[in-house]
């Protein structure tokens, strides 16, 4: 994911969607020419990646378990509690409401990312797929607007787990 | 004498209990740690050296195979209405404007090189005579950019066969009078919409959109739709191109 971002930069600052430049160092493979390859490389990668976790997900019920149901009461509860410092993180192998809401948007803007990414690597043979998002042009500015999704997604995931020093533990061995 | 037990053994056998929880996740972190170690290790090379460029250069070799199984002859690129073509149209070239070559039409010969079977120069008289199409289609970019247009030609698949081109070749190389050069494969030749170009939005090509002719291909990238062609060879030989040595995919299908 991080390469199909820094790659994705670097072919961004070819022909700026937004009127800015992503930085230089931030950016992978050199030139337009170096953050095509490795984009049109790392994409494989996370879409193989991608379909195991849906299948694998959806097939055992987990992100089912994991991450449903979403209450909008529980959400609004659970940013009161974050914010004044309450929120508690005893189970950390049950996900708070917040969690549970931004996690299934991340899988949302990743499935997002993808499919606009689809459409316009290919608006002629997945046509039915890039006329979905409007044409080209508009599927491309969708394909940027689920990469900004991810990044804010990941700097906040970051963030917090940083300030959950146990959760980076239970992140990788499991509890 | 009973055997004494080790103070620590609750806590032991808690950990191992708890490891029997947990086994299919363990040794996949086992192993994913191990393959993670090895890219990491791989690192350092990877982003910068020559074994990053032969990995990258193989998927984009896989890349074409992909593309190639991919390409549908029967699917179109859109048709869009003339109110939405874009005007001005971008210029894009691999040098500024000021570069642009300019062709006179009197001397001008269209030479046809390889596997064809009537190799005979074409003066401008006799392509200007072939039936012509009208296309207006979105030439995307590379860089990301794309323009609706206007261009008028003969079908590139016609020309083929009065040229009596080997159609089973895998190749047609367009080497141009701006001394660019690229190529492409026979299925995306013989597509429907591929076009030799000799009318830009109603008006004889502009030497800053081609003249005397550009191919129009708009299941391809913009790069892979030349301008300023002076030579069509037909050919088994895979030939690339300009862009393509520097490190744009080949295939570059849309």
């Amino acid at each position: 994911m991080i390469v199909m971002i820094m790659s994705g930069w670097q072919i961004h600052n070819a022909y700026p969607t937004l009127p800015f430049e992503f930085p230089k160092p931030l950016t992978l493979g050199g030139w337009l020419g170096g953050g095509t390859r490795w984009h049109f490389a790392a994409m494989w990668v996370l879409m193989a990646n991608g379909i195991a976790y849906l299948i694998y997900g959806l097939a055992s019920g987990r992100l089912r378990a994991k991450l449903l149901p979403i209450r909008a009461r529980a959400v609004v509860l659970d940013v009161k509690a974050a914010l004044s410092g309450t929120l508690k993180h005893d189970d950390l192998a049950t996900y708070n409401s917040v969690q549970k809401l931004l996690y299934a948007g991340a899988i949302g803007a990743s499935v997002l990312a993808v499919l606009t990414g689809l459409s316009i690597w290919k608006p002629v043979q997945f046509h039915e797929l890039t006329s979905l998002f409007g044409d080209f042009d508009t599927a491309r500015i969708l394909h940027f607007l689920a990469m900004a999704a991810i990044v804010l997604f990941l700097a906040v995931h970051v963030l917090l787990a940083l300030l959950v020093p146990k959760s980076l533990r239970a992140m990788i061995r499991g509890r | 004498m009973t055997k004494k037990l080790h103070p620590d053994t609750g806590i032991i056998l808690k950990e191992a209990a708890s490891r029997l929880d947990l086994p299919t996740r363990r040794s996949f972190l086992k192993s994913a740690a191990g393959l993670g170690t090895l890219t990491l290790l791989g690192g350092c090379d990877v982003v910068d050296g020559v074994s990053a460029e032969n990995l990258l250069s193989k998927m984009s070799d896989f890349n074409d195979r992909v593309q190639a199984w991919l390409f549908n002859p029967r699917h179109l690129a859109r048709e869009y209405p003339e109110s939405m073509i874009t005007r001005p149209f971008p210029f894009n070239a691999y040098y500024p404007r000021a570069k642009v070559p300019i062709i006179e039409p009197e001397g001008f010969r269209l030479n046809i090189s390889g596997l064809a079977g009537k190799k005979d120069d074409w003066t401008l008289d006799r392509l200007y005579a072939l039936p012509r199409f009208t296309q207006i289609t979105r030439h995307i970019c590379i860089e990301g950019w794309s323009a609706i247009g206007k261009w008028t030609g003969v079908r590139f698949s016609e020309f083929l066969k009065r040229i009596d081109a080997d159609l089973t070749a895998k190749y047609v190389t367009f080497r141009c009078d701006d001394r660019y050069v690229t190529s492409i494969d026979m299925a995306t030749a013989l597509h429907p919409q591929t076009q030799l170009t000799f009318e830009f939005d109603g008006q004889t090509l502009p030497p800053q959109y081609g003249f005397p002719m550009k191919l129009r291909a708009p299941t391809k990238l913009g790069f892979k739709n030349p301008k300023h062609i002076g030579e069509i060879e037909i050919g088994n030989e895979f030939t690339g191109g300009y862009w393509e040595t520097y490190g744009y995919n080949w295939f570059s299908g849309l």
